[in-house]
Order: structure tokens, then sequence, then C-alpha cells
């Protein structure tokens, strides 16, 4: 594993002393790449300023803000239930995730515990949208290495889970489902058979991703090695959910931390690579969508009865404290720090999104590689802009 | 009947004809490859709405194309900007000269053909080459020049591989090498002739991945690179000049194909009818354009199916195993052509 990093940053160093001697002679000059804001390999609105040598990226540098959305100011002018809809929106891609770590900490704070069956559910939409969102990077990821089809295949596949989630909570997108001491509603009638099917469609979805994707040589070639990051290095940085487990690191936190959701109950592994590079983070990914359908079946199977709602006042004042809790959402870790003053409004509530920080190890990525390789490492990095600027 | 026709009206049919055998070709490999199998493959539908089945959709594109205004960038090369997408064409159409279509059914019979087909289609590099640099855009740059490099790289493997056939066809030109595989006999049993792909199969697979490359399609798209050049060297085009380039793309698969349909599948012959029958000149051109749909496909069906390579990966293919496998399929050729 380090020795590939070791190779990457030498051949870079040598590179660059064979180009100064060339630069001495010629006084060539490098190039600056605006690589976005708007550019399709963004997924938004990012902004790369990457210093070219030829096609070697000699420095570049991730410039974010584009789609800063103030979420952190205005959960203040919010009381607890609207904060949701805002939270949302960070990761939209599996946005019931979002709700969670919040809606934990606000009942921490409240001391009010969902009864069990909100929990499963709780935990069931977790999966749930994890699976909706992991989905479109398998198919994404063929795309950012020039594959244009399966990403339609990761559409057609991702719309069984987005209508069973939209069947739930009656959002496809954006549930706003998750409420301080419950859910809002019950699961409806011939809900968990209906998902079980999709389970089995989304197992045969990753099948074909592995066939298709996975085993083709020329996205190993494009993927191995490529990007490497050593356990330490990521760590230092920040990184977490899949792109950590990618180095080797084993850490989740849905089974170090559960805190409120259920997956003590279910039987699990967690997922890691050895060796740190695209085609690991890529791998541990397609390993956590089966192992989330495998987990939503044991889910489905074992929802207990009773009712999905606590007892919690219709005007809800959080009382004063703080709170920080952490879940691991399809992005990685995402947290939310809650300071209330015994107020209907939160007093503060700072969000470590997963994207930010998995963002941050860019600079140090991309030294030294090639065009094609920036698009190939961003994609399986796996940022969502919402995430990144909340 | 040609024959009774003077020199300028056969000339005007020819050059008719070729336009025709140019933008017929692409516009049906739009509709049926890019319109219909690949929404197939991606569980699309595709157009519908444009006459039936959306047949019509390629003319209303055309009709929006027109229509919209051509956009200079301000720092554009004005006048290699402008003529970049007519060298590319241009290309494509002085490739489709040499290819026959039947005894008759030709639209230059020239004893080099081959060697003016290889020639000219390297003329594309220059315009693509003057749309990367002429856009004063970044991404067109370095999408005209990764182009350059890919281009030049499989243009040889491409020429070697028609050499094999050229020795064993004992001729240059296009006419004569249908011929002689129309003549040919497998083992003394001449019932369907002797297209060379049954002798020359490497030969056809090298020519086949040197053209996917040539075409710049995908797993050797890096010059447009969707995801990372946004569209390479044609970023900066719009409107007129955009579609020359895109109908260029399909253009030029068809004219490739058709080159390959005529060195390795036997051109326009049909086992069992005598190729100086007069009937071949019609059933030729049929003949031939169901021989390039069926090349087109296998290049559009690996379009959009695989990861594209790197640059390096790319050169690396060309030149330390294409060139050497494309080397020693003429030396195995030429033996056996000389001794056996």
């Amino acid at each position: 594993m380090t020795d590939i990093t070791d190779r990457q940053q030498l051949s870079y160093i040598a590179a660059q002393a064979a180009d100064a001697r060339v630069n001495l002679e010629l006084e060539t000059e490098g190039m600056t790449l605006n690589i976005g804001p708007q550019h399709p390999a963004t997924h938004g609105t990012l902004r790369i300023v990457a210093k070219l040598d030829g096609e070697q990226v000699i420095a570049a540098d991730p410039v974010m803000g584009y789609m800063h959305r103030g979420y952190e100011k205005l959960t203040e002018v919010r009381t607890y239930p609207q904060v949701t809809t805002l939270i949302n929106r960070i990761d939209w891609l599996g946005s019931f995730a979002n709700e969670v770590p919040f809606i934990l900490a606000a009942e921490q704070l409240m001391e009010v515990e969902a009864p069990p069956r909100a929990q499963w559910i709780r935990t069931l939409l977790f999966e749930m949208s994890r699976i909706a969102n992991v989905v479109l990077f398998l198919g994404d990821m063929a795309v950012q290495v020039g594959a244009v089809t399966p990403v339609f295949f990761a559409f057609r596949d991702r719309e069984h889970i987005l209508n069973q989630i939209e069947a739930a909570t009656g959002g496809r997108f954006h549930p706003n489902f998750d409420r301080i001491g419950g859910l809002k509603d019950d699961l409806p009638a011939g809900w968990v058979t209906e998902t079980k099917q999709v389970m089995k469609k989304m197992r045969s979805f990753c099948d074909e991703i592995e066939n298709l994707v996975m085993g083709n040589e020329i996205f190993q070639a494009r993927t191995r090695g490529i990007g490497v990051i050593p356990a330490d290095i990521g760590l230092s940085y920040g990184l977490s959910g899949a792109n950590i487990r990618g180095s080797g690191v084993d850490w989740d936190v849905r089974r170090d931390n559960p805190c409120g959701l259920v997956y003590d109950e279910l039987d699990w592994r967690v997922w890691t690579h050895p060796d740190g590079d695209s085609f690991s983070r890529f791998w541990v990914r397609l390993q956590e969508v089966r192992e989330a359908t495998r987990m939503v079946d044991q889910l489905l199977d074992g929802i207990p009865a009773g009712p999905v709602m606590a007892k919690v006042p219709r005007i809800i004042k959080v009382p004063a404290g703080e709170a920080y809790v952490e879940t691991e959402n399809p992005l990685g870790v995402m947290g939310y720090y809650v300071v209330s003053k015994g107020d209907l409004v939160p007093y503060r509530v700072k969000i470590r999104s997963a994207s930010f920080n998995n963002m941050s190890i860019t600079p140090w990525l991309l030294k030294g590689v090639y065009v094609p390789d920036i698009i190939t490492i961003l994609g399986s990095l796996y940022f969502i802009l919402g995430d990144i600027d909340r | 009947m040609i024959a009774e026709l003077s020199y300028w009206q056969e000339t005007a049919i020819r050059v008719g004809a070729g336009l025709g055998a140019v933008l017929l070709v692409a516009g049906t490999l739009v509709y049926v490859h890019l319109f219909k199998m690949v929404s197939f493959m991606q569980s699309r539908l595709g157009p519908m709405e444009a006459g039936p089945y959306g047949s019509l959709q390629l003319l209303a594109e055309v009709g929006k194309h027109l229509q919209k205004e051509d956009i200079f960038p301000r720092k554009a090369d004005r006048f290699v900007f402008a003529a970049a997408p007519f060298v590319v064409l241009a290309s494509t159409f002085l490739l489709v000269v040499v290819v026959p279509g039947g005894p008759d059914a030709w639209f230059v019979n020239n004893d080099v053909g081959i060697y003016l087909a290889m020639a000219v289609s390297s003329v594309s590099v220059i315009g693509i080459l003057m749309a990367g640099w002429g856009s004063a855009n970044k991404y067109s740059l370095l999408g005209g020049l990764r182009a350059t490099g890919q281009l030049i790289a499989y243009e040889l493997p491409l020429i070697l591989a028609v050499v094999g056939v050229v020795i064993q066809a004992g001729t240059m030109n296009m006419q004569g090498i249908v011929f002689a595989q129309a003549e040919g006999e497998i083992f003394g049993w001449g019932g369907i002739g002797n297209p060379y792909i049954l002798t020359q199969g490497v030969a056809f697979l090298i020519f086949l991945i040197a053209m996917q490359a040539e075409l710049t399609q995908s797993p050797f798209d890096m010059p447009i690179a969707e995801s990372e050049l946004v569209s390479g060297y044609m970023t900066e085009y719009s409107g007129m000049r955009f579609l020359m380039f895109f109908i260029g793309e399909f253009a030029t698969a068809g004219v490739f194909s058709a080159v390959a349909a005529v060195l390795f599948l036997g051109g326009w012959y049909i086992p069992g009818i005598d190729p100086t029958d007069n009937i071949m000149n019609v059933l030729g051109p049929l003949v031939m354009f169901a021989k390039i749909v069926i090349l087109t496909f296998l290049v559009f069906w690996v379009r959009f199916t695989f990861p594209r390579f790197r640059e390096d990966q790319l050169q690396r293919l060309a030149w330390k195993f294409l060139i050497p496998l494309s080397l020693a399929n003429i030396v195995v050729t030429a033996i056996f052509k000389v001794w056996i």
C-alpha cells in the first residue's frame, strides 16, 4: 500500500526535476486549469483549481462554497420539528439519513426515547436511504471513468427503492419523516413484502454492476493504484465512511456506537479493503450496498409491534444542554452538535458533514496525478456538494 | 449504361452518390445505433415523437442546429476555428471515394485505393488539432493534443493491419481486393469465395481496435472524455459547426466500417452470383450497407459498454501490443504468400 504512494510521489519528484531542466532550456509554462464550478464531473458546483504541467497536476486546490446555503445559521431561527426540513437537503441522495442524527441529539437532550418499533423503522429507512444513495455512486463511478451505460441501470434500479421510501414516507427525496420521539406514521399495509422484493432486485443490481463495471479490465486499470490513501494519512485528514474503510481502517459508527439505532440486534459485518486506492473504495461501497440489503431483510423480519411515537409535548421545548450524536451516513460519519438554551429553537447547531472532511484530502491526493485521474479520484471519494457546502 | 453518359454526367452521378453514401449512412447510423440501440441498452425508449418511432428525430435535430447562432469565442483564431469542422468532414468525404459498391458502382477506381484511403484518413487529425488550438479553450487544447497523439499512434496498426490484406490480395485496388476475395477459394472450395476475415482474422481484430481509436469512440474517447474535458476539442462549437463534427463522427464510423467490410468481409459480392453481373450494381450497395450496419453495431456496442483508457494506457496498447502483433501478422502472411 505504502509502496504505491511512495512510487507515485517519487515519480512525481523525478518528473518535476526533469521538467525543471527542460524548463530552463525552453521556458515552458504551466497551465492553470479551472475544473468547475460548471463541469460535468463535479456533481454540482465544486471548483478545483489545478496547476498543470502537460497533463500532470502540480498542485490542485478545491474551492468550496458555491452552494453554501447557511443551514447552520438557519437552524437557529427554526423550531426543532422544522429543522428536519432543512437538513434533509444536506445530502440530497440519502435524505432520511440526515434527519436521524439531529433527531437523536434532540431526543438525548429531552431525555425521550422512541418506542422500539420506531427505532427499527428508523434503522430500516436509514439503510434504505444508504442503498438509494450508494447505488447511484456505483453507476456514477463508471461514468467518471467513461462508461455511459451503468448509470442508467443505477437510475433504473434506484427507482424501486425510492418508490418504497415514497410509499412509506410520502417523499421520494426529502421524506421529512423523523420526529422527536418517534416517526410521523406507521408503515403502510403490504409494504414489508414489497420491500423484500425490492431488496432482491437490488442484490441482482449489485451482481450486474460487479460483472459490468468491477470485473472490467479497463475499469480496474483505471482505478487500481490510483489515488492511494494510506490509513494514517486518511485518519489525519478526518476521512470517514467507505473512504477510510477502503484504506483498511475498521471503523464503523454503526457497530462502534449505534446510539438509538438497532444495529446491535442485526447480524452483519463491516467491510474493509487493504489497498486504499480508488478501486478499493468502489469495492467497499458495493459490499456495503449488499450488506445493507441483507440488513433491511433482517429489519423487515424483526420489526416489533407497538406504537411509533412516544409521549412528547405538543409544543417542543428542548431543555438547556448540549448533545453530539453522530451516525454512519451513506457518505461517511455525520454528526450534529446541538446546543439548546431551553428555547423553541436551537441556540446553535454545528453540522459535521462527511463530504467536507472527505474533500479536504484532495490537495494531497491530487498532487502528481494525471488529469484523467483527477476525475477518477474525485469520483471514488464520492462527495455530494450539498454535503460539502451545507 | 454509365458508359453511354458523357464525362461530366458520369462525374456528377458519382459525386452525388458519394454524398449520399456518406450522409444516408450517417443518418441511418445515428438513428439505428445512437437513438435506438443504445436506448434499448440503457433501458430507455429513445426518441418516439418525431415521425414513426422517432425516425425523423435526426431531421428535427438538424433543423434545430441550423437555427442556432454560430458562436465564436472572443479569443478564438477565427479562421482556424471556422475551418476545422470542414477539414474533419473533408477527410470523411475523401475516404469514401475509394469504397466500391459494385462492379461499376464505384466513385474512383484507383490502383492505389487503400493507400489513398489510409493517407486521407489522417487529414482529420489536422482538423481536430485546428479545432483544439483555435478554440482558445484549455479543455479544447488538451482534447486536441490528446486526439493528435492518439490518432497518430493508432494510424500505424491500422495501416499495418491493411498490409496483410494487400499482400494476400496482391493489389492495393479496392475493387481488386473484392474480386480477389470473390474469386478466392478455401482449400479448393470456392462456394463463398475467400473473405479475408478467415485468413486475416488477427488483422481484422487489429483493424477494428485501431478503427475504434481512430473514430475516438470509447474505450478510446480520451480526446472527448465528457466527464473530464467537457467535450474535448468540440467544447466551444455550437450550431452548424457542432453538427458537422457530430455528423462527421458517424459518417466516419460508417466509412471506416465500409473500408473494413471491403478488406475483410468480402465487400459487395454475393456468393453464387457472378461478380461482374450487372445486377450486382444494385445489390452490391445493399450488401455493403448491411455490412456497414453490422460493423458499426460492434463499434457502438463497445462504445457504450466500456470505460475509457487513460492516455498512457492507450499509447501502451498501441505501441507495445498492436504494432508488434500486426508486424508479426505481416511476416506470417508474407511467409505463406511466398512459400505456400
